[in-house]
């Protein structure tokens, strides 16, 4: 296979970037996309060239690290994959494919194709967890859960924080993944105690971080590979409404000093 | 109050109150469709226009509790607030959404967003602009467009629509309209989170069927009176509205 | 001569980690905060631990190479994680799971440690589910469980096949609660380079920030590693891109004793590799052998396509060869197996290595559907990847380097032999021996995370006076400046090949050489050939780039070099020891029918090895292994 590719290119956050074409001509379709990027890299070091800087690392298709948003979607035209699980044969002999990096202003170009997420981290370290200390808990047999709030949590937890919802909505919104981890906990028992705290909490850092506001395109839906619901966004909306405008709000967050 | 300002710094909270504005604009919408179709039920022996009736009607209802007009106005200032949260709201989002992203994409391709969806600030202003035309143009009759007689709605219609050009603005506003709430009567559900999986189906249905039947109910109107399917406006004395 | 000392505790194996714990020194809660720990990794071993100390007040930094903590490879494992919670009233206790561990291991573990192991794992699951992993429930709500990786109870617990997703998830959470209420300092996109050791205890590391290429020093009073395993040296392999030797390999070479780099565990059932391109290899789930049956062409020569080929000519090789077992024989001998008709010339697949995974007998007997609505995620994934449907024509599948027993060395309390230096997870050498049992490598990373490390490392701080030595003091400097000529050795040599065409083929030396099989002839052409391509290495590689800013090349070059140094000691440790024992199979020391024959008279004991300067052979020390509790028993899964 042929094909020519277009990549963004910039040196560090603070350069202007631009996009670069190359010509490959000895792509074979049972490639992966990142093993194709492999094949220009090594192609750039021998000729001396700067290879392209982009994330990866499992390859996979869990660990949520490849971010590239190819022919302008993020990790590319097939549904429920990331960029790691493309595979060549998905694109025509002699195709032209643009790969730019997630574009957000929450998340900084670093380099090339490779961005800063670290908004996703202080989004979770704004309430997405159950307090806990290391050491005996009870049985868990002692809480039961229903099978299907497992199951839909669970839908939720799968979310692998790579941000391609950010990346794909047209708003740059951010509230997908939010809503996730925020669906996640606020379904289980043992999220219950922290719930409304949680949701304003991790909302508040959200909107913090200058993510854009959720329009309903459902465009991260779509282009999330792990096929994350909107629903989730509905719930998050619903329980952020009842968080300020129903829930008593003076208990939450200020326990007296006993 | 402090809820309040919490919820207003907020951008769920802006959508809450863009979501609720315009489930509220949405309400009037479906009563207007319903009083535009008296247009089609003729007129009282008396000659009265049964729209023209159902005009004065609004102009009365409350009476004795509340004075003359206390309750249209009442309702004019709740849909005029309305409007201007609805408007407010979505342009501070609006501004908000083009700081998230300072630099575009050179390829972009959409995988599920309705061109509905992507219209709406679009088909938004095309709305308000519509809002003020049509204010000037059958409540204040302050645009040059046919006769205008306060009151006399039935003759008002019949007289401007005669005017191809004007019906067919009407219809085309309408299909924009259309657009808009496809999108926005499905997603206010979605955004004060009563939209699940169970019942997404069923409110995407609502949203198509109201849409549907607002923009035809709407359309008809123009339509009708364009076409020369509807009887001329007949002179009746005012004294009868006023019983 | 390395001092040994696994510091077990006295009494019975039933209360050894009781009765430690109430020896153990402790640090009052007023005085954590002084000390100073660093833990390196962020996956499930390293998370757990850094949340665990930084809920208890210690002041902890974390470093990890990647975006985000949430990212470390443990997210990736599929199947499940053991407790001995006996919910299902089969038979399970601490003791079964204990001696199922030791067995599968084939006696070359630490038994005390296995066993604490074992009596740990119930806490694991309480404590995860109370911080919202959503396990797999059945319709009571109670925790659901299923058997994995031939034991003959149901004790694993699983989410989906994303179990290690959500355990790493869980623990990243309780890690970014840590990091919000100020205990512990996170430092993404951060490699370690090298330690600083003080009169011998660990004070400090040196690392590179990725991004700005800076180098930084952080003194610390203890450092924990949880750095991971070591698969890549093989290039290929089912590890992330990242994982890399570099943290454990630099601790050994300042000091600390490696053990057992040669036992590896190969996966039998991975999608085979497609060509020289290929970067990684995907582990398909092994629960597909439970209806999958494994056979290849018997003619050397076959050029059709396998639906096409006879029944009569076929091989199935397990099922011949192992007639109680059959496809369901342990991983090993299924990989070595693989391998052994594949080098008899009867491989499938473009590469001529990869067997066939057959679905035909069972989609015949219950219903394509059927098949297909078990398997269904891995048969998307198998399809996704090769563009074949496995309810159409059989899988190929080949076995792919998946887990490292061997780690560092460490005594009871996870310490390395340098004092305050400590080992977590699968950089560790101690609980799976020679083989690990599935849904066990989670087990043991999380019960080192979350209730070894963070009670043990008290008693070493104790008797330390907290931030005794700061980043002023010279061996900071002396260190920081070994690691930058180091660096600016790498960057000037300016050869032709690039870092990962080193890699490849230092790869291939090590598949060939220290693969499924190793012999005495292939381990020492091995050792030939990889110093040679480290000569190479060292003068013809080219680096692009430079020290100070983002760069990708320099980060994978950095790794190949220890990797170069490794793969030559993984195979100086095959090469010593001259048994089979689970992963390790010597062709010289094999049963008639194949089986790997063990050697208890003379190979029961822990390989160390102790670094003796460049270009010196290493010192092989030995810990002796006893085993009181359990005795040593031969497996046989062939009757």
């Amino acid at each position: 296979m042929k094909i020519r590719l277009h990549v963004w290119r910039q040196e560090s956050t603070d350069k202007k970037g631009k996009m670069e074409s190359y010509d490959l001509d000895n792509v074979l379709p049972d490639m992966s996309f990142l093993e194709m990027m492999d094949v220009l890299n090594e192609k750039l070091t021998v000729e001396g060239k700067s290879p392209v800087a982009f994330d990866h690392d499992c390859r996979e298709g869990v660990c949520g690290m490849c971010s590239m948003v190819i022919n302008g979607q993020a990790h590319g035209p097939k549904a429920t994959t990331t960029t790691c699980q493309l595979y060549m044969r998905h694109f025509k002999d002699g195709a032209e494919i643009y790969v730019e990096p997630f574009r957000s202003g929450a998340f900084p170009v670093l380099q090339d194709l490779m961005v800063d997420r670290s908004a996703f981290d202080r989004i979770i370290q704004a309430g997405g967890y159950i307090s806990n200390h290391s050491g005996p808990k009870p049985d868990p047999n002692s809480i039961p859960i229903e099978p299907g709030v497992q199951e839909t949590s669970l839908d939720a937890a799968s979310c692998i924080g790579c941000g391609a919802c950010v990346a794909a909505c047209p708003n740059g919104s951010a509230s997908l993944f939010t809503s996730a981890k925020i669906s996640h906990l606020g379904m289980l028992p043992q999220g219950q105690p922290e719930r409304y705290e949680r949701v304003g909490a991790m909302v508040d850092q959200m909107e913090g971080e200058g993510f854009g506001s959720c329009r309903n395109y459902a465009e991260c839906e779509a282009q999330c590979p792990k096929g994350i619901s909107i629903a989730f966004i509905g719930r998050m909306n619903a329980d952020y409404l009842k968080a300020t405008l129903v829930e008593p709000v003076d208990g939450r967050g200020k326990m007296h000093a006993q | 109050m402090n809820r309040i300002t919490t919820l207003y710094s907020s951008t769920i909270g802006k959508k809450f109150i863009a979501a609720v504005t315009g489930l509220i604009l949405f309400g009037f919408l479906v009563g207007h469709v319903a009083g535009n179709l008296k247009v089609f039920t003729g007129s009282t022996e008396a000659g009265v226009p049964h729209v023209d009736e159902y005009g004065h009607f609004l102009r009365i209802v409350g009476e004795p509790f509340l004075p003359k007009m206390a309750a249209l106005w009442i309702a004019r200032i709740v849909l005029l607030a309305s409007v201007a949260l609805h408007i407010v709201v979505v342009v501070q989002l609006a501004f908000r959404n083009l700081e998230a992203r300072p630099v575009g994409y050179v390829r972009s391709k959409k995988s599920a967003s309705t061109l509905a969806a992507l219209w709406m600030m679009f088909s938004g202003s095309l709305i308000a602009f519509f809002i003020v035309f049509h204010l000037l143009h059958f409540t204040l009759g302050a645009l040059p467009i046919g006769e205008f007689q306060h009151g006399a709605i039935y003759k008002n219609i019949y007289s401007s629509f005669q005017n191809p050009l004007i019906s067919l603005f009407y219809v085309v506003v309408m299909g924009v309209l259309g657009f808009h709430l496809y999108h926005g009567v499905w997603s206010l559900f979605q955004t004060l989170g009563i939209d699940n999986p169970d019942r997404n189906k069923s409110l995407r249905m609502f949203a198509i069927i109201a849409t549907i039947g607002i923009v035809v109910g709407f359309s008809l109107v123009p339509l009708s009176f364009m076409t020369g399917m509807m009887p001329e406006p007949i002179a009746y004395d005012p004294a009868l509205l006023s019983h | 001569m390395l001092t040994l000392d696994a510091k077990l505790p006295q009494g019975p194996i039933e209360d050894m980690w009781t009765n430690h714990k109430d020896q153990l020194r402790l640090v009052g809660p007023n005085n954590r905060h002084k000390y100073k720990v660093l833990v390196i990794g962020s996956g499930l071993a390293g998370a757990s631990s850094a949340a665990s100390m930084g809920a208890m007040g210690y002041n902890v930094e974390c470093f990890c190479f990647q975006d985000s903590p949430r990212r470390a490879h443990s997210i990736a494992a599929q199947g499940g994680i053991n407790a001995a919670k006996n919910y299902r009233n089969d038979g399970d206790s601490t003791w079964r799971l204990f001696t199922d561990t030791q067995k599968g291991g084939d006696f070359r573990a630490r038994e005390e440690n296995v066993y604490r192991l074992a009596e740990l794992s119930t806490s694991i699951i309480d404590q995860c589910v109370a911080q919202g992993v959503p396990f797999a429930r059945e319709y009571g709500g109670k925790l659901a469980n299923r058997s994995f990786g031939g034991v003959l109870v149901e004790r694993t617990f699983y989410c989906r096949g994303e179990t290690g997703q959500q355990l790493l998830l869980g623990a990243y959470s309780a890690l970014e609660e840590q990091i919000a209420k100020k205990n512990v300092k996170m430092h993404t996109r951060t490699e370690l380079l090298d330690y600083v050791i003080v009169d011998g205890n660990v004070r400090g590391i040196i690392t590179r920030d990725m991004i700005t290429g800076k180098l930084e020093r952080h003194s610390a009073d203890a450092v924990v590693l949880a750095t991971g395993g070591y698969g890549n040296v093989y290039y290929l392999s089912t590890n992330a891109k990242g994982c890399n030797v570099t943290a454990n390999f630099r601790a050994y070479r300042r000091g600390a004793g490696f053990a057992n780099p040669c036992f590896t565990q190969i996966h039998p059932t991975s999608i085979p590799a497609s060509g020289d391109y290929q970067s990684k290899l995907t582990l398909m789930s092994e629960s597909l052998r439970n209806d999958g049956r494994i056979w290849v062409p018997r003619d050397p020569d076959e050029k059709r396509a396998p639906t096409d080929i006879p029944e009569a000519e076929r091989y199935y090789y397990l099922e011949e060869r192992y007639p109680r077992f059959g496809n369901l024989v342990p991983r090993d001998v299924a990989a070595r197996n693989a391998k052994d008709v594949c080098d008899q010339g009867l491989g499938v697949g473009p590469t001529g290595y990869g067997v066939y995974l057959d679905f035909g007998s069972a989609i015949q007997e219950k219903g394509v559907d059927a098949v297909k609505s078990k398997y269904s995620n891995l048969f998307e994934m198998y399809e996704r990847i090769t563009d074949d449907d496995p309810t159409k024509t059989p899988m190929r599948i080949y076995p792919a380097v998946h887990y490292t027993m061997g780690g560092l060395w460490v005594d009871y309390n996870l310490m390395t032999n340098i004092p305050g230096l400590y080992a977590a997870g699968e950089a560790n050498f101690a609980d799976h021996g020679a083989n690990r049992l599935g849904a066990s490598s989670l087990m043991q990373c999380l019960a080192d995370g979350y209730f070894v490390v963070p009670v043990t490392i008290g008693d070493y701080l104790s008797r330390q006076t907290p931030g005794e030595i700061d980043t002023t003091h010279d061996q900071f400097g002396a260190v920081e400046q070994e690691c930058r000529d180091h660096i600016n050795k790498l960057t000037s040599i300016n050869g032709t090949r690039s870092s990962q065409d080193f890699h490849r083929e230092l790869g291939k030396i090590m598949w060939e050489h220290c693969g499924i099989s190793r012999s005495k002839e292939s381990l020492e052409e091995g050792l030939r050939k990889i110093p040679e391509l480290r000569d190479q290495f060292w003068s013809d590689l080219k680096l692009p780039g430079g020290a100070s800013e983002l760069n990708q090349s320099l980060e994978h070059a950095g790794r190949v070099v220890d990797f170069l140094d490794f793969g030559e000691l993984m195979c100086r440790d095959a090469l010593a020891r001259e048994e089979s024992c689970g992963c390790h199979l010597r062709e010289e020391y094999q049963t008639e029918e194949n089986e790997a024959k063990r050697n208890d008279e003379d190979f029961a004991f822990v390989s160390v090895f102790e670094y003796k300067g460049e270009g010196v052979e290493p010192e092989l020390n030995k810990e002796p292994l006893e085993f009181n509790a359990f005795p040593l028993a031969t497996r046989n899964y062939k009757s």
